[in-house]
């Protein structure tokens, strides 16, 4: 789970990780008076979307004065941002971060991630800060520094320095980042994140160590644990059809394509997208409906499916272990019922009860293409979409 | 031969008399498993199934000798569960549990390293002998005992590769799901060593899917270690970056972990790479 940059600067403060001074607001006024109250001669104005990018398009501006904070601040509210993560619809602004400007000396990375290969927390820390980072691990990876940490030990003072060192602090810094480290540590174990990133981290003109932005993602298997957390959900910054998804236990994200996809278990609906394409087609969707599923379960897939108007034809494809195929069936032809269907739909059905499930579709007169084979079942649904 | 386990092997279950855990020790029973027991906190000297409900794994592995478990704990007790089966001995730990939180197992994984135990999963469908032992939750009617071994991240693209070699007449050594998530037990590294070593076992095929690197590391040691014919299938080219595909191991982030990466370090180790999930059977026909 993603949330806002003003609520992870919020979290940073709990855990006295240095950060600009600003306010969330969500009114043009709000913003004006903010900045009075803020003081100086600058500020910045940061549309809050959940997603990066946004000084590149126009989603962060600096105001001189406090007309122009206003006036920004008013351009930018119930817009939508459209950046390189978002894909072309964008994401809603409805509030805004107003923060004081800091005279930046120089731009730093900082982040923290569970590493998979050395199956630790880790801290990655560059001293190109302020951009892609991806670019700086490919272009000069001897610019990127990584600091495991032991579970049972925790982090240690050393690994501190040795990323302070690394950044060119010295002295009283280095003491400012162990403790920035340590606050960074022990919010990521607290509240189960799955990623911290601080980029940049700014070293100001008077040697300070500020967190210039933040970025905090959780991890959603452990999202029950911490009701804190959940509530800082903001599901207007995600898709409301994954989010519908998501009610019924489904997993669901929504792709370009126009040939809806229903299938059982994450590595096989993967498996259907990529022979979809495979066959010259291009799916609509990612939809898992998991194991253990009931009828209305299916019956919410299918009606998730069709409420995109892109779709034109549908591809069922089950192999039942845990799911029984008659109760897929059973779950189709609810739905076939319940929303008028007018694209075809090609079913694919193997493994536990699948000669059940097939009869059931056969005999209920629906215009339903049953087809055996995965390969077959691809081709001509993908036909089906065009047309033919 | 087979590996990892055969009908000899005497499981528990953790979660014994919990819903999941009810349903598929029913169904292990059927297949022939030597299920010889299970545990539920709280409710030991009952009987289940026929079979007798301890307290705790020890108190199970104690009366019972068994080896190995399967845990069908909820994700916040799965943690627990896995280290219990540990500390009590047991040598094989099959975990089917889905949506473990990510630091639990990254600490379940530190407690658990140099103890000898071996772990399969979180969140996969299990394991299986044909004909002689199934841990976990896969249909056991679609398996034959024969000759291929089979390694896979997803549950029900390992269903298709069983179904598949069923079909061409080539049948299964041994199938392990080793899960989707980020944190999981053995990898494919240490399943494939496994097949190499195995004198049943004379294919192989090995599932993989986007996000990670241990299929780069499995075409290397491939390259190096494994002589058998080894047929790989790599789900989620489609995928677009950014984007959990259901298993919380499925992301590609950063461009690392792309379906095109994998398949590319596959195929420069020599490896058969399918680019369709329906042509796994054929090839490996192809390469006996």
């Amino acid at each position: 789970m993603n949330i806002h940059e003003y609520q992870a600067k919020q979290l940073f403060k709990d855990y006295q990780i240095p950060v600009p001074e600003g306010k969330q607001v969500t009114k043009p006024d709000q913003a004006e008076l903010v900045a009075r109250a803020l003081g100086g001669e600058g500020w910045v104005v940061k549309a809050q979307v959940h997603a990066g990018g946004r000084g590149k398009v126009g989603g962060v501006k600096l105001a001189n004065s406090l007309k122009e904070v206003k006036e920004f601040s008013a351009s930018l509210l119930g817009q939508r941002l459209v950046t390189q993560q978002t894909g072309a619809e964008g994401l809603p602004i409805n509030s805004l971060l107003i923060e004081k400007i800091y005279p930046i000396k120089r731009e730093l990375y900082l982040s923290l991630v569970v590493d998979r290969s050395s199956q630790r927390v880790m801290f990655i820390a560059s001293a190109a800060g302020g951009m892609d980072i991806e670019t700086v691990a490919h272009d000069t990876p001897e610019q990127i520094i990584s600091v495991p940490i032991h579970p049972a030990a925790g982090l240690q003072g050393y690994q501190c320095r040795k990323v302070g060192f690394a950044l060119g602090l010295k002295g009283a810094q280095l003491r400012e980042l162990e403790k920035l480290m340590g606050g960074l540590y022990q919010l990521f174990l607290a509240k189960d994140a799955s990623q911290i990133e601080i980029n940049p981290l700014i070293e100001t003109d008077s040697g300070e160590l500020l967190a210039l932005d933040a970025k905090i993602n959780f991890d959603d298997n452990a999202l029950a644990l911490h009701p804190d957390i959940a509530a800082l959900q903001d599901p207007e910054q995600e898709d409301p059809k994954e989010n519908e998804a998501q009610q019924f236990g489904l997993n669901y994200i929504t792709l370009s394509g126009n040939i809806g996809c229903m299938v059982n278990g994450a590595g096989l609906a993967m498996a259907t997208m990529d022979l979809v394409k495979l066959k010259g087609g291009f799916p609509a969707n990612f939809l898992d409906v998991g194991g253990g599923t009931t009828v209305e379960k299916v019956s919410e897939a299918f009606k998730l499916i069709l409420s995109d108007p892109e779709v034109k034809a549908v591809l069922v494809n089950i192999f039942g272990g845990i799911v029984q195929c008659d109760v897929i069936a059973q779950g189709i032809l609810a739905a076939v019922e319940q929303v008028h269907v007018t694209v075809p739909v090609v079913v694919r059905l193997e493994g536990t009860h699948a000669e059940q499930g097939r009869e059931l579709l056969a005999k209920s007169g629906v215009n339903i293409v049953a087809a055996d084979d995965l390969e077959h079942a691809a081709e001509q649904v993908v036909a089906l979409a065009k047309g033919r | 031969m087979s590996i990892l386990i055969n009908k000899h092997t005497k499981v528990i279950c953790q979660g014994f008399t919990g819903k999941q855990g009810s349903f598929h020790s029913r169904q292990a029973l059927e297949y022939g498993t030597q299920l010889v027991g299970g545990v539920t906190p709280g409710r030991g000297h009952e009987v289940h199934l026929g079979l007798p409900v301890f307290d705790t794994v020890a108190d199970a592995v104690n009366s019972t000798g068994a080896t190995a478990s399967v845990i069908y704990v909820p994700p916040f007790y799965a943690a627990d569960a896995i280290l219990e089966a540990v500390d009590a001995g047991i040598t094989l730990i099959v975990c089917i549990t889905e949506g473990i939180p990510i630091l639990q197992m990254l600490r379940v994984k530190a407690a658990m390293a140099d103890t000898g135990a071996l772990l399969i999963g979180p969140n996969c469908p299990g394991i299986i002998t044909p004909g002689e032992c199934k841990i976990g939750i896969m249909p056991g009617n679609i398996h034959l005992p024969g000759s291929i071994g089979i390694v896979s991240r997803s549950g029900t693209l390992t269903y298709e590769s069983v179904d598949q070699t069923t079909k061409q007449g080539l049948g299964q050594s041994t199938c392990v799901g080793i899960g989707g998530d980020p944190i999981h037990g053995m990898n494919f590294v240490d399943v494939l060593s496994r097949f190499q070593a195995d004198e049943q076992t004379k294919g192989i095929v090995m599932v993989g899917e986007i996000g990670g690197v241990e299929e780069e590391e499995a075409a290397e040691y491939i390259k190096g270690h494994v002589t058998k014919p080894v047929v790989a299938y790599i789900a989620g080219q489609t995928a677009p970056p950014g984007k959990r595909m259901g298993h919380a191991g499925a992301i590609v982030t950063g461009g690392k972990g792309t379906a095109a990466g994998k398949v590319a370090a596959l195929k420069a180790a020599g490896i058969e790479v399918v680019n369709s999930p329906t042509d796994i059977g054929v090839a490996m026909k192809g390469c006996l």
